[in-house]
């Protein structure tokens, strides 16, 4: 598959760059989930990596952090070659929907499990340890909440403790997993917000989400997926039909109007039409037949114009 | 105090209370594990596993707990290891092993009736019968698994509430389950001898999901697990003594009555007993946070 790169000067990927992808291919059992990835992911970066569902979206970021089996090529963080196994400096935010809810465990203890490392063989969180999480939960617009369970917050209050759990140790990479799905648009743009001003604060960040649209509006720099890279760039000049089409599968349309870029089924008329069409006759056969039956049938009260049958 | 008093004039009875009360904390702490991670199943089949086990180890004239430990690790790493292929679910793959290894012991017992009635105490538990040595071996297995827990706390929280995302976080997975593999089948083989193969599984789930009940935080839950199973086993002790009933249904129908007190509490309360109703997260995440004040 040939990738479509168009250059942005200062806003993309190329430069110091902090992830680096080598003609990988990787997956697990069976065919490779993608194929001959070449991508660089700039220090500061804040990216979008878009793509229909099965297209490989969360294993680029998995392969990131190592936890893919099977890799082919090489993927670096800092010069350094990723392995399978822990990778240092990166935050990894999963899918809300993954979560179980019911599971007892509080706010603090969440956010600690992203700093179990520091003293791996103690039990207890130390006086640091808490004042971290407070600090933290504090910056983050959750202050207060430590002691609650998971299950008593908001949609944007628990993206924010995977946030904080992610946070808790510094991370120069944060990846997050479709992090504005499930979630409302006042909670959705807040996230985006948030994340933008951590990304001012120097942490690169790369999420993987179906919204075109909020792509389009927010992200300086976007990564179309599917089984590869298809296109990478700044949305304003990648979202086109031709690359979407490519991307999707589908036939989409982009209209540009006022600055903004936006998304849409390109024949939604198509099948509106087509149900119509389907319903109209439905709704026509069934009153044919509704008359008949009526009209058939002696004791139905429809079928009796005069009601002689009724009390 | 005779009530409590007489019966530790005897022997039997203070070995027998040491037992239980440790067993009973030991099971408590590892069934919040076993529970959370839905592995409950697999606390009974390893149990199962175990007597297959033993019965081996006894026709080979081996060591009881050498046999049993060793023949239950064996299991658990097998449920593990085929409960990873992923066309073979892991109920399914439990349903196999255990089950299997079971009906080895049952069909050794087959062929020498001689030796069925040494069984029955494997089956249901034999209090009275417990001697220094296995009072030596449940101490030990209670303080190794409680070190165990204590040094893996964290990553044992990690994985089991987010077993996808711990290794992203550089939890050695494979190397704690194993490890987790070795406490569950060294717990269930100490426990043997105080509440029997049939009724381990009882002491690994109830006293763990009683306490899921009064508690939304981890950390408490083992607390609340580990007494409520160490009080079972010492209360059903001596109302086994005084009753004179089996002593490992005496403790399993206790932890059932904490249990029921559990529910009755957490419903007068009206607290959601969260574990039992699952509510759907996505209106769950919706509801906004003034709603729990």
């Amino acid at each position: 598959m040939t990738a479509t790169a168009v250059a942005s000067p200062g806003v993309g990927p190329a430069g110091d760059a902090l992830v680096r992808f080598e003609r990988v291919s990787c997956g697990y059992d069976g065919p490779p989930v993608l194929r001959d990835v070449d991508l660089s992911i700039r220090r500061g970066a804040f990216i979008g990596i878009v793509g229909p569902s099965g297209a490989g979206k969360t294993t680029l970021l998995r392969a990131i952090v190592g936890v893919v089996p099977r890799v082919e090529g090489r993927i670096t963080i800092d010069g350094r070659t990723v392995g399978r196994g822990p990778t240092a400096g990166v935050g990894w935010v999963p899918q809300l929907e993954t979560v179980d809810w019911n599971f007892p465990a509080t706010v603090r203890e969440v956010v600690l499990m992203g700093r179990w490392a520091e003293h791996p063989w103690r039990a207890w969180a130390t006086a640091d340890d808490r004042r971290r999480v407070d600090g933290l939960l504090e910056r983050l617009g959750i202050g207060g909440l430590a002691a609650r369970h998971i299950r008593e917050l908001s949609g944007g209050q628990q993206q924010r403790v995977f946030l904080a759990r992610a946070l808790i140790a510094d991370p120069a990479l944060l990846l997050l997993d479709e992090p504005t799905s499930g979630v409302d648009l006042k909670t959705r743009d807040d996230i985006l917000h948030l994340l933008a001003d951590l990304n001012g604060d120097g942490i690169t960040i790369v999420l993987t989400t179906h919204e075109l649209n909020t792509v389009a509006a927010h992200l300086p720099w976007v990564v179309c997926v599917n089984g590869g890279v298809v296109a990478e760039g700044d949305p304003d000049e990648i979202f086109t039909s031709a690359i979407l089409g490519r991307t999707y599968g589908a036939d989409l349309r982009v209209v540009r109007q006022d600055g903004l870029v936006l998304v849409a089924d390109a024949a939604p008329h198509r099948l509106r039409d087509a149900l119509r069409h389907r319903h109209g006759d439905l709704e026509h056969t069934h009153h044919e037949h509704a008359a008949h039956d009526h009209a058939s049938d002696p004791h139905d009260p429809i079928a009796a114009p005069d009601h002689e049958h009724l009390p | 105090m005779t009530l409590l008093g007489e019966p530790l004039g005897f022997e039997f009875f203070r070995q027998g209370l040491i037992a239980s009360g440790l067993t009973g904390a030991l099971c408590g702490m590892l069934g919040v594990y076993i529970v959370l991670r839905r592995m409950s199943y697999i606390g009974h089949g390893l149990s199962h596993s175990v007597f297959g086990g033993a019965v081996v180890g006894y026709v080979l004239a081996l060591n009881f707990y050498v046999a049993a430990g060793l023949w239950g690790f064996l299991s658990a790493l097998a449920i593990n290891a085929t409960a990873r292929r992923r066309r073979i679910g892991a109920d399914a793959a439990i349903g196999i092993v255990t089950t299997a290894s079971f009906a080895i012991g049952v069909a050794l017992i087959s062929k020498t009736r001689s030796f069925t009635r040494n069984f029955e105490a494997a089956l249901f538990g034999n209090i009275l019968g417990v001697t220094t040595l296995d009072l030596i071996v449940v101490g030990v297995v209670t303080f190794g698994v409680a070190a165990f827990i204590v040094l893996f706390y964290k990553r044992l929280l990690f994985m089991t509430f987010d077993p996808e995302v711990a290794p992203i976080y550089g939890v050695n997975v494979g190397a704690v389950d194993t490890l987790f593999a070795l406490a569950m089948a060294a717990t269930i083989v100490a426990s043997i001898n105080v509440v029997g193969v049939t009724l381990i599984a009882a002491t690994l789930v109830i006293p763990s999901t009683s306490a899921r009940l009064l508690t939304d935080s981890f950390g408490r839950m083992i607390g609340i697990s580990t007494a409520i199973g160490a009080l079972s086993g010492i209360v059903g002790m001596y109302v086994s003594y005084w009753l004179d009933v089996s002593s490992g249904a005496t403790i399993v129908l206790l932890e059932a009555a904490v249990f029921v007190g559990c529910v009755l509490v957490t419903s007068v309360r009206r607290r959601r007993p969260a574990w039992v109703v699952q509510p759907i997260p996505a209106l769950a995440r919706e509801r906004p946070a003034d709603d729990f004040e």
